[in-house]
C-alpha cells in the first residue's frame, strides 16, 4: 500500500491492513503527522499535538500485530478493533501529562493530572492519540470562531467555518488529518459541524459514555460521541467508549450494543433500510432554511422511500420552545460548572495583588470570552432569586415536553426520525460573530434532541453551493446501533451518487505549514 | 426586667465513614501531610464528577430514624453556589427541598426537667477545605489551602427555635453527639472541628412576643463554649434592649479567652446561592426495604436505653446516664450481664461507671466481659472483698484470666467465718494493749486502728465490716 494513500483510509481498512501486515500504524501515525504539519497552518485543526507519545502507541501496536499474526487467524481476530488506529480529541477530554484548555486563556498552562474515562478507554483498546483540536471557548459556539487560540478552516472552503463547537475534531477528520475524533454534543457541537464539514457525527442517549474527565459545559445535556468518515468506524469508536463507568453516576449501565462491532455493509446495509419507518417533522424545516440544504434533505428522504422505507410527516410541536429553554437550561448548568475556573488551584490566576473579590473579577473577567462570559451571566440570572421559577423551573417543564414529543413518536412505532442537521451549510466567517442568536438559530434543528437525552447522528446526504449537507437521524434511547445501520445502508444507497465524488480541497496543495 | 431567649441549633457533623462524600477518597487523620487525601473530585479539577457515598447516606437515614424523622421517598441534590477559595467546585453539593431526614425531635434533660427539641431537618452535604493564614517566608501575609478536609460527608441538622435556655442547648448538643455516637454515625470531637455548633439567639419580653432580632453565634469550640456563649448572647441582647438600642442581625464568634461574643460579619445582604438540582446526581430512591435493613441494624438509642436502665434494671437515674453517656461503657455493662443473668445489676452499674470508666480514662481497653462479671459476682456475694476484687480488676486489664480459679488458688477468698474472725480480733488485741486503753479512754479512733491492723494480720482478706464488729464486741466486753 503507497504510503501517500494511508491518510485516506478509514478506521475500519485501517484495522484490516494492519491485520494483513500491508500497513503499519507507524506509517499511519508519521504520514499523518506530516500532512498535520504541512497543513495545519491553513487548517488549524490542532491545539497541542504528542507526536513523540503517539509513534511509541503506534509501535507498540504494530508489535501486538506481529506476535498475534505469528500466532494465527484466531489470535489476530481478538486484538481490538481500534488498536494502533490514530484519533484526535477535543481539547476537552483530559489526557494525562497533556494540556487541557477547552479552548479558553483561563486554561493556559493547565496540564491534565488525570485521565478522562475515554482516554483510559481508548488508551487500552490500544488507539494512537494524536493530539488535542480546536474548539469553542467551553464548547460555546457553533463555529469554533469563540477559540481562544486559533481559527479552524473548513476543509471544503477556506473561507468558511468548520461549525462547532468540536469544529477542530471535524475538521480534522474532515481534512483526512486523522480518521477519527473525539467530540462532545451539548446542543449539536459533533453533528453539526459533521453535517458542515461532511462526516459522520454521533451524539449518543445521554449516559451512554462516561462523561468523567470532559470538561463539563453543561451537565445534563453534554454527551461525548464519535467523528468518522463512515458510520461503521464511528460504531468502532462508540464501542470502545461507551458503557457504565463508576465514576459517572450518569452514566448507564444499560448494555453496549455489540451490534456496533458488526454493522452490515454494502447490499446488506442497504436492504435493511426497507420496512423501516421514518418520522419527517415539519417544524425541522424552519424558515430561514436554505433552498440546497432542504433540497438535499428531501432527496435523501426520496433515497430511503426507494429503499424501502416508509416516511411520514409527523409534529414535533414543542420544537419551537427548544431553543428559548435550551438557553436557559444550558447557562444555568454552566455558570455553576464554570465557577471553579476561579484562578486559584490552576489556571491562568489574576490572585494576589488586591482582595478576593478582586482576584475573582481579573480572573474571570480576563480569562473567558465574551460567549462564554454572556452564557454566565445568561445562567446567573435564569437562577437568580426571584427569577428562578419563571426561567429555570419553567424550562425544565418545557423540557419534559419536548421529550413527550419525542415519546409519541416512538410509541408510534417510528424507527427513526430524519432531520436536516443544519439550516444551512458551512457560512463565511464573522458573519454571525456580532449576532448570538443567528449563531444560536444555527442549532434549532439539534438541540430539542439532547433536551430529550436521545441519540442523534448527521451523515453526508449531498452538496448545496458545493458544500456539504447533512442528513440527522434521531432515535429512540440506547438506539445508536440502529441509527447507525440505518446511516450505513444509507451511505451503501448512496455509495455512488455523484455528490459522493466530490471531495474538499487537498490542502496540501495550498501550503502553509503548522502553525 | 426578664427577658426570654429562643435559640435554634444547628449542627454540622463529619460523619464517621471510610471514604469522603463524593469520590474515593480517604478520610484525613491527624498528622496527615496537607493536600495528600485528594483527587480530581475534591479538588474540582476540570471534568471530575462526584459519585454518591452510599455509606453515608444510610448513616444519616440511620440518625433520621432514631430521631423519628420521615425519609422521603426520592432525594435529590442541590447545588449551593459561592465563591470562597475553600470550596474548590464553586458550589457545594448539598439538599435543599428534600433533606434525607425531616420532623424529627431529640429528648434533653436538664438541671430542671426534661423536654423534647423538635429536629426541622438534617441532610447531608459535602465539607469544605481548611483555610490557613499565615506568614510567608517573604513576611508577606499569605492564605494557605489545604484540600483534605474537602469532601467530606457532613450533616447538618437544624433544630426548631424550641429551646430556651443556655443549659437546655448544651444539653441537646449533647445528647445529639451522644445519638450518633451510639449509632456509630460520627465520632463527634468537637475539641478538632469534627462537630460544629452554631446557635441563633434572639430575647424577647415575653414567652408570646413576637420573635426578636437574632444573632448567630459561632466558634464554640467545646459544650461548656456553647453554654457559656449563648448564656452571654441573651445578657449581651438584654443589656442592648434596656440601653434603648436594638441587635443588629449579625454573625458572631465566641471568643474562648475573654469569654464574650464579637462581630464576624454584619448581615450579609441576604446571599443568594441559586440553588439549583445538582445535574451530575441522578435523583436517590429510598426504597422501603433498604431504610428497613437500615433501621433494623440501628442499635438502642441513649434516651430510651436510659429510660430502660432506671424503670426496668432500677438504677438510678444519675447511673443510668453515666453508663449510658458512654457507649463504650454501656458495652461492657451489657456485655458483662448477657454472660451472667443473675449479675447483681447494681453493683455491676457501680464496677463499670466507677473503677472501670476511670481507669478507661486513663487510657485502659475495656476488660474480658465474662471475667469481669465473674470479678462483680464474687464481690457481691462477698467471696472477695473490695480491695481483692480491685487488685484482680487491675490484673484484667492487662488480659484475660480465670478469675474464679484466681481467687481459689491464690486463697483470696474473703474470710467471713466468725470463728476465724474472732481469732484474728483476740490476736490484735493481744499484741496492742494500749489500743484497749485508749478506747477505754473514749478515743474511738482505736477502734479503726485495729480493724486495720486485723486486715494486715489477714493479708487483706478479712471482712472489714464484720471484723469492726467483732472486735467492737470484744473491747465492750
Amino acid at each position: 500500500m503507497s504510503g501517500a494513500s494511508l491518510r485516506r483510509l478509514t478506521a475500519a481498512q485501517l484495522r484490516d491492513a494492519f491485520r494483513a501486515g500491508s500497513a503499519t500504524s507507524r506509517a499511519v501515525t508519521d504520514e499523518l503527522f506530516a500532512a498535520i504539519e504541512h497543513e495545519d497552518g491553513v487548517l488549524g485543526a490542532w491545539l497541542y499535538l504528542r507526536r513523540d507519545e503517539a509513534l511509541a502507541e503506534a509501535d507498540r501496536a504494530d508489535a501486538r500485530y506481529a506476535t498475534a499474526r505469528a500466532a494465527g487467524a484466531a489470535a489476530l481476530n481478538e486484538l481490538p478493533p481500534l488498536l494502533g488506529v490514530p484519533v484526535a480529541l477535543k481539547d476537552l477530554v483530559n489526557l494525562t501529562g497533556t494540556p487541557t484548555t477547552a479552548g479558553s486563556r483561563i486554561l493556559e498552562g493547565y496540564i491534565s493530572p488525570y485521565d478522562a474515562t475515554i482516554a483510559s478507554r481508548l488508551k487500552s483498546a490500544g488507539a494512537v492519540i494524536l493530539g488535542k483540536t480546536n474548539m469553542d471557548e467551553f464548547a460555546m459556539g457553533s463555529s469554533t470562531e469563540f477559540s481562544a487560540y486559533k481559527k479552524t478552516v473548513n476543509p471544503w472552503g477556506i473561507d468558511r467555518v468548520p461549525g462547532g463547537s468540536s469544529g477542530g475534531s471535524s475538521a480534522a477528520v474532515a481534512a483526512f488529518h486523522a480518521p477519527l475524533s473525539i467530540g462532545t454534543d451539548t446542543g449539536g457541537s459533533i453533528r453539526q459541524p459533521a453535517s458542515l464539514t461532511g462526516i459522520v457525527g454521533l451524539k449518543p442517549t445521554y449516559g451512554r459514555v462516561s462523561r468523567y474527565g470532559i470538561v463539563a459545559f453543561a451537565s445534563s445535556l453534554d454527551q461525548v460521541g464519535p467523528f468518522a468518515r463512515t458510520a461503521y468506524d464511528a460504531a468502532l469508536l462508540l464501542h470502545a467508549i461507551g458503557g457504565a463507568d463508576a465514576h459517572d453516576a450518569t452514566s448507564s449501565r444499560t448494555p453496549l450494543d455489540d451490534a456496533l462491532l458488526n454493522l452490515p455493509n454494502g447490499d446488506a446495509a442497504a436492504t435493511a433500510i426497507r420496512g423501516k419507518r421514518f418520522a419527517l417533522p415539519k417544524e425541522y424545516f424552519v424558515a430561514g432554511m436554505e433552498p440546497g440544504v432542504e433540497g438535499a434533505v428531501r432527496d435523501a428522504v426520496a433515497t430511503l422511500e426507494a429503499a424501502g422505507g416508509v416516511v411520514e410527516e409527523v409534529s414535533l410541536p414543542s420544537t419551537e420552545h427548544a431553543l428559548a429553554t435550551y438557553y436557559i437550561v444550558a447557562p444555568a448548568e454552566a455558570s455553576a460548572n464554570l465557577a471553579r475556573f476561579d484562578g486559584v488551584r490552576y489556571g491562568a490566576s489574576k490572585h494576589g495583588g488586591g482582595d478576593l473579590l478582586s482576584g475573582y473579577l481579573e480572573t474571570r473577567g480576563r480569562g473567558f470570552g465574551p460567549e462564554v462570559r454572556r452564557r454566565i451571566m445568561l445562567g446567573t440570572y435564569a437562577l437568580s432569586a426571584g427569577y428562578y421559577d419563571a426561567y429555570y423551573v419553567k424550562a425544565q417543564k418545557v423540557r419534559t415536553l419536548i421529550a413527550r414529543d419525542f415519546d409519541r413518536i416512538w410509541s408510534a412505532g417510528f424507527d427513526a426520525i430524519v432531520a436536516p442537521t443544519s439550516p444551512q451549510v458551512a457560512w463565511k466567517f464573522g458573519v454571525k460573530m456580532s449576532d448570538p442568536v443567528s449563531m444560536y438559530l444555527a442549532d434549532a434543528c439539534t438541540l430539542p434532541v439532547n433536551m430529550a437525552g436521545l441519540p442523534g447522528v448527521s451523515i453526508p446526504c449531498g452538496l448545496s453551493e458545493q458544500l456539504p449537507v447533512g442528513l440527522q437521524l434521531i432515535g429512540k434511547p440506547w438506539s445508536e446501533a440502529e441509527l447507525l445501520r440505518i446511516s450505513a445502508g444509507y451511505e451503501a444507497l448512496t455509495a455512488s451518487a455523484p455528490w459522493r465524488e466530490v471531495m474538499p480541497h487537498d490542502l496540501s496543495k495550498l501550503g502553509g505549514g503548522a502553525s | 426586667m426578664t427577658w426570654h431567649a429562643v435559640i435554634g441549633i444547628e449542627v454540622h457533623v463529619q460523619l464517621r465513614t471510610a471514604t469522603k462524600m463524593f469520590c474515593s477518597c480517604a478520610i484525613p487523620a491527624e498528622g496527615d501531610l496537607p493536600n495528600s487525601k485528594t483527587c480530581p473530585t475534591c479538588l474540582g479539577l476540570p471534568g471530575a464528577l462526584p459519585v454518591p457515598n452510599k455509606a453515608a447516606i444510610e448513616k444519616v437515614l440511620a440518625v433520621g430514624s432514631a430521631i423519628g424523622a420521615a425519609a422521603p421517598a426520592t432525594t435529590i441534590w442541590d447545588r449551593k453556589n459561592y465563591f470562597y477559595p475553600d470550596l474548590p467546585k464553586g458550589y457545594q453539593i448539598s439538599q435543599l427541598d428534600f433533606p434525607l431526614a425531616a420532623h424529627g425531635s431529640i429528648e434533653v434533660t436538664t438541671s430542671t426537667g426534661t423536654s423534647q427539641v423538635r429536629i426541622r431537618r438534617a441532610h447531608l452535604e459535602e465539607d469544605t477545605a481548611r483555610l490557613r493564614h499565615e506568614k510567608g517566608s517573604d513576611g508577606r501575609r499569605s492564605s494557605l489551602i489545604d484540600y483534605n478536609r474537602s469532601g467530606v460527608a457532613l450533616l447538618e441538622i437544624v433544630t426548631e427555635p424550641d429551646i430556651r435556655d443556655a443549659e437546655t442547648a448544651r444539653r441537646y448538643a449533647e445528647e445529639l453527639r451522644l445519638l450518633l455516637r451510639t449509632i456509630g454515625a460520627a465520632d463527634a470531637e468537637m475539641e478538632n472541628g469534627q462537630m460544629r455548633v452554631e446557635a441563633n439567639v434572639s430575647i424577647r419580653p415575653s414567652e408570646d412576643a413576637p420573635f426578636g432580632t437574632r444573632t448567630e453565634v459561632k466558634n464554640m469550640n467545646s459544650f461548656r463554649s456553647v453554654e457559656k456563649a449563648i448564656a452571654y448572647e441573651i445578657a449581651r441582647q438584654a443589656g442592648i434592649l434596656e440601653g434603648g438600642g436594638s441587635v443588629i442581625q449579625e454573625t458572631r464568634g465566641w471568643d474562648e479567652g475573654s469569654e464574650t461574643t464579637y462581630t464576624m460579619r454584619a448581615k450579609e445582604n441576604s446571599h443568594d446561592y441559586r440553588y439549583f438540582p445538582e445535574p451530575d446526581l441522578p435523583p436517590l430512591t429510598i426504597t422501603a426495604d433498604w431504610l428497613s435493613q437500615i433501621v433494623a441494624a440501628i442499635p438502642e438509642i441513649p434516651s430510651v436505653r436510659r429510660g430502660r436502665y432506671v424503670t426496668q434494671l432500677g438504677l438510678s437515674a444519675y447511673d443510668a446516664a453515666v453508663l449510658v453517656g458512654e457507649p463504650h461503657a454501656a458495652a461492657l455493662f451489657e456485655a458483662a450481664r448477657s454472660t451472667d443473668a443473675t449479675i447483681d445489676v447494681k453493683t455491676l452499674a457501680n464496677w463499670v461507671t466507677g473503677e472501670y470508666l476511670r481507669a478507661a480514662h486513663d487510657g485502659a481497653e475495656a476488660p474480658d466481659p465474662a471475667q469481669f462479671a465473674a470479678l462483680v459476682g464474687a464481690v457481691s456475694r462477698k467471696d472477695i472483698n473490695g480491695t481483692t476484687g480491685k487488685e484482680l480488676f487491675a490484673e484484667l486489664l492487662n488480659g484475660p484470666f480465670d478469675v474464679r480459679k484466681a481467687i481459689a488458688d491464690r486463697g483470696l477468698g474473703q474470710i467471713s467465718d466468725q470463728g476465724a474472725l474472732r481469732a484474728l480480733a483476740a490476736e490484735v488485741l493481744a499484741a496492742h494493749p494500749q489500743a484497749r486503753e485508749d478506747w477505754k479512754a473514749g478515743k474511738h479512733q482505736a477502734l479503726g486502728f485495729l480493724v486495720g491492723q486485723a486486715m494486715k494480720a489477714s493479708k487483706g482478706r478479712g471482712d472489714a465490716a464484720q471484723l469492726g464488729e467483732v472486735i467492737r464486741a470484744l473491747l465492750d466486753s
